[in-house]
């Protein structure tokens, strides 16, 4: 492979998974570069959340391996991953519905600062002004400032999505695993992520992305990996998968939503 | 002041200040009415709120914060116990001592009952507590009767070694000399109020460990509590390992239980298998409940509350219902005690299971909730802006969330 | 051999109690999602319907006997019990007699409208409520029915005795050629057995046969696809409550004769039966009889000399500890299926 000597954070080793008989993935093989955004594509059904469910390690390959940063993540429990150095965005927004909104992006700050574990009962959140200014600064990236203290459940899927995005990336994640982040959003919410994800972007984080939207894929993606029935059929520039015959059968043949 | 912004302190200053004047506060009838009755302020009864609200308050760090329904905290109750008399029975009758050793070995127990139990959620935690403390209360009765002496219940005899104590030094429960039973009653016109050391003593550890209850609910930790019972999975993938939190969890609370046990055998030194049975550690759970789980004073609200029901309805008896009756005309004076009589002194625990229903059916976030309500009714009237919002959320916090 | 064979034996009644008792909290927890700790207080309530039927049944009027004289020589007042007087000695004497298996003919309308007015009244407004909420209202709600018993029975165990022609023992032993004398079993035990059995066979017969059954069965397995089908669910639901007290109350009017009813036995089968509902997988009807029969059988047991002397206090904690490993070893139960009850 020719970008074998560039650098590769996330390298997917020739990964197999079937359910029963089912193969749902066959013959896996991506390489994520750094401070790139590589898109995973592909029709409903095509494989595109299991593959990224075997990347957070909540499924275990049937074959194959995930090796990030040198270390191979198969096995490893979804808060180790994440002590390395992986966010997950949530395909339906996965919060705590019942805290505030600061709070909600001041846990995983807590996690990133004190690891994994910390017996910090005696340590009052009033005291933590740095976690708090930082997630007060990333609020206000995403612009949910003005709901700081609301309940994180009362926002809408929009908000709550966004929220989601920024309770990731308090975590300067080297890598941010996002599942379809624009999913059941309004036009106007689609543009106003799309722009956040490019601001992140310039910030050089690297994205493995999941999305439908052909729009929001074409304006963030660097590489784009085509998925159809568990394998790829198709990778490379987006220009270069736009133009691809067989990308276009797929797409004719499968139901694009 | 202690940390706390003005909110807490100002909160932590009234809870001082009513559990201090409690003795003062449970006494408003005087002596010679006929209301006297309802009167609170005995030490015993007293000592009871203050321990069995530290018990609440234990639990609530648990359950209130992380959901994790405990059927079995009364084991740790009884291990507190139990490890109080031994101190008197080794050494003498100074509480320290056992105090000290009924926190340790609480928080041992609760360290491997909590690993195991907690390797499962929801209604099969419940069921793996239920067990280890109903086995533990089997037991006590049983094969551990040289430890626990069965059912006469462990208890202080003569020839015991009791190597500390001299002649001279109390032969009843003290802190280095002070006596918890010693009490001194001041009488102001028809009003009599006793100030009993036991009680300052029980009262004034409730105050410390309330202060810690309100910092672990501030802290981070308590914050990621309850972030575990919101959403468990969503903290897996932020990088939070929840199991050492839950178990750190569970370890306070249990220390908490084994600190009350503590307390009831250094009021009185008798520790009896009966404190570890399933029915104890159901009450803990209805306290909190009834209170207001996950709130910092519901469970100590409940906690008297209960209490209060248990000494003070049960001791209404047809008599009593006759003199405060008699005034009416003899046909509608047996009407009336007719239908009160089965609600209270032996019915009280009708009265009570009435009230668990209506507690439950209106007020899901429990007296903490009635209390913001009737707050919420004043505030509506003058300013409704803040406060209002205020306890609003504060109820909804309340709730038990699933 | 024979120790054996009486052990299982004699844990057969205690297991068909915790059974049932386990088989009624499965389907409300089944079909209705519900927690009820009031459940425990159906099975005392049906063993106080055997202490009620005793007494109408045992209801008297005085006549005055001219045949018998007292010791001033006037006619002597006797009582006669209704049945006597209305049936002749004979068959009045049997009916009474009889009192306990006929209190299910009582049990089975007052059981299942208790179940309906509780579910009507109070648990529907509880389907969406947390566990905790549901636990707390229904131990109100048992706590209540228990003082309300307590009211009008006092505190004090009631016995009521079964049948004089299941008075005696069964010689077991001697029938399966061990040794007469070797296996004695009470007769009622086998009966208490032998109904349970039926009752349980009914029971699933009703959901496996019957379009209602059916139509519940897939309710519990999904409600809402359900409801969508335009099948009033909520309905059904409210019967099975009623079927599920009903259960309770026969098995408590036949275990009067083994225990005395108290007002409180219901609270202590409580306990148990919880455990056996979880042991056998919640939401597992037949894991919820499997347990049920395991459990009363192993801790019957442990309570052998044998075994007591070899692990001391064995008896008194097998249950849990049983518990413990199997919740340990499969963290849903017997035979339960994944995702109940886990949050």
């Amino acid at each position: 492979m020719a970008i074998e000597d560039r650098n590769i954070v996330l390298h997917v080793n020739d990964v197999h998974k079937t359910f029963g008989g089912l193969h749902a993935l066959a013959d896996i093989d991506l390489a994520v570069e750094e401070g790139k955004t590589h898109a995973i594509i592909g029709p409903n059904g095509a494989g595109k959340s299991t593959l990224l469910n075997v990347i957070v390690g909540r499924l275990a390959p049937t074959k194959g391996a995930v090796v990030f940063d040198g270390d191979v993540l198969t096995g490893k429990k979804p808060y180790e991953i994440n002590q390395m150095g992986v966010a997950r965005v949530f395909q339906t927004p996965e919060i705590f519905p019942e805290l505030s909104v600061l709070h909600n992006v001041m846990a995983p700050a807590f996690a990133k600062r004190d690891g994994a574990f910390k017996l910090n009962m005696w340590q009052l959140l009033r005291g933590e002004k740095d976690v708090q200014d930082e997630a007060e600064h990333i609020l206000e990236d995403v612009g949910l400032i003005a709901r700081r203290d609301d309940h994180a459940g009362s926002l809408s899927r929009g908000d709550k999505r966004r929220m989601e995005l920024a309770m990731c990336l308090i975590q300067h994640p080297r890598l941010l695993l996002l599942d379809e982040p624009t999913a059941g959003m309004s036009r106007h919410d689609t543009n106003t992520t799309i722009e956040l994800l490019q601001k992140i972007k310039q910030r050089g984080m690297t994205k493995v992305i999941i999305e439908h939207d052909m729009h929001v894929v074409f304006s963030l993606a660097d590489k784009i990996s085509v998925l159809a029935g568990g394998r790829i059929i198709s990778e490379g520039a987006p220009d270069e998968v736009r133009n691809d015959p067989k990308v276009q059968v797929a797409y004719l043949g499968g139901a694009e939503e | 002041m202690f940390g706390l912004d003005a909110k807490d302190t100002r909160f932590l200053l009234i809870v001082m200040f009513l559990t201090l004047a409690t003795p003062v506060l449970l006494q408003p009838f005087p002596e010679t009415s006929s209301l006297a009755q309802f009167n609170a302020g005995y030490p015993d009864l007293m000592q009871r709120f203050a321990i069995f609200g530290i018990f609440a308050i234990g639990f609530n760090i648990l359950f209130g914060l992380t959901g994790y329904l405990s059927f079995g905290h009364a084991a740790f109750l009884g291990v507190g116990s139990y490890s109080v008399v031994w101190m008197y029975k080794l050494l003498d009758y100074n509480v320290l001592p056992g105090l000290i050793l009924a926190v340790v070995v609480s928080g041992l127990f609760a360290v491997v009952i909590g690993f195991i139990s907690l390797r499962r959620s929801g209604i099969y935690f419940s069921i793996l507590t239920l067990a280890f403390a109903q086995m533990s209360y089997n037991l006590a009765y049983s094969v551990l009767t040289p430890i626990t002496n069965g059912e006469t219940g462990l208890q202080v005899y003569s020839n015991d070694p009791q190597v500390l104590l001299t002649e001279a030094g109390p032969h009843l429960p003290h802190l280095f000399g002070l006596v918890m039973s010693d009490a001194t009653r001041v009488r102001l016109g028809d009003w009599v109020f006793t100030f009993n050391f036991g009680y300052y003593f029980t009262a004034i550890i409730a105050i410390i460990v309330f202060y810690i209850s309100l910092r672990i609910f501030r802290s981070p930790f308590g914050m990621i509590l309850r972030a575990i019972k919101s959403n468990r999975t969503r903290l897996d993938y932020a990088g939070i390992n929840t199991k050492p939190y839950m178990l750190a969890a569970f370890v306070v609370s249990g220390m908490y239980a084994g600190l009350a046990g503590g307390l009831l055998a250094a009021m009185d030194p008798l520790a009896g298998a009966e404190r570890m049975q399933w029915t104890a550690s159901g009450e803990v759970v209805l306290m909190t409940i009834l209170g207001g789980a996950g709130t910092l004073l519901g469970p100590v609200l409940g906690a008297a509350f209960i209490k209060y029901f248990e000494n003070i309805f049960s001791k209404i008896n047809e008599g009593v219902l006759h003199t405060w009756f008699g005034w009416l005309p003899d046909g509608l004076e047996d009407f009336i005690i007719t239908i009160v009589h089965p609600f209270v002194g032996e019915g009280w625990h009708l009265t009570l299971g009435l009230l668990f229903v209506l507690v439950v059916v209106f007020l899901p976030g429990g007296m903490i909730e009635g209390l913001n309500r009737i707050a919420g009714l004043f505030n509506k009237k003058s300013e409704k802006s803040e406060e209002a919002q205020d306890s609003k959320s504060d109820a909804r916090e309340s709730q038990p969330a699933e | 051999m024979d120790a054996i064979l009486l052990q299982i034996l004699n844990g057969l009644d205690k297991g068909s109690a915790y059974a049932l008792i386990a088989l009624g909290l499965t389907l409300i927890f089944g079909t209705l999602g519900v927690v009820n700790f009031a459940h425990g207080a159906l099975f005392m309530i049906g063993a106080f319907c055997a202490v009620t039927m005793q007494r109408l049944l045992g209801l008297s009027y005085q006549v005055i006997d001219e045949t018998q004289k007292d010791f001033l020589g006037n006619p002597l007042t006797v009582n006669v019990s209704y049945m006597e007087g209305w049936f002749g000695p004979e068959i009045g004497q049997a009916i009474v007699d009889w009192s306990v298996p006929l209190a299910i003919l009582l049990a089975i309308p007052v059981m299942a409208l208790v179940g309906f007015a509780m579910e009507r009244g109070l648990i529907k407004h509880f389907y969406r409520r947390p566990h905790a909420e549901q636990i707390l209202v229904t131990f109100g709600l048992a706590i209540v029915l228990q003082e309300i018993i307590k009211h009008f029975f006092g505190a004090n165990p009631i016995p009521a005795g079964a049948p004089d022609v299941f008075a005696g023992s069964f010689d077991f032993g001697a029938l399966i050629g061990l040794g007469g004398g070797s296996i004695i079993y009470p007769y009622w035990r086998m009966v208490y057995f032998l109904f349970s059995v039926a009752v349980i066979g009914g029971v699933f017969a009703f959901l496996q046969y019957t379009t209602f059954g059916m139509v519940v069965r897939a309710g519990m397995a999904d409600r809402d696809t359900v409801g969508h089908l335009g099948i009033n669910i909520d309905r059904r639901f409210t019967i099975m409550f009623g079927l599920a007290a009903a259960v309770a109350g026969m098995a408590g009017v036949m275990y009067a004769p083994i225990l005395s009813p108290n007002y409180h036995m219901g609270m202590d089968f409580l306990v148990l039966s919880f455990v056996v509902v979880v042991v056998g997988g919640m939401g597992s009807l037949p894991g919820a009889v499997l347990a049920g029969f395991l459990l009363g059988i192993l801790q019957s047991f442990a309570s052998m000399n044998e075994v007591k002397s070899i692990i001391p206090g064995i008896d008194q904690v097998i249950i849990y500890l049983v518990a413990i490993v199997i919740l340990l070893a499969r963290p849903r139960g017997l035979l339960g299926r994944a995702g109940v009850m886990e949050n």
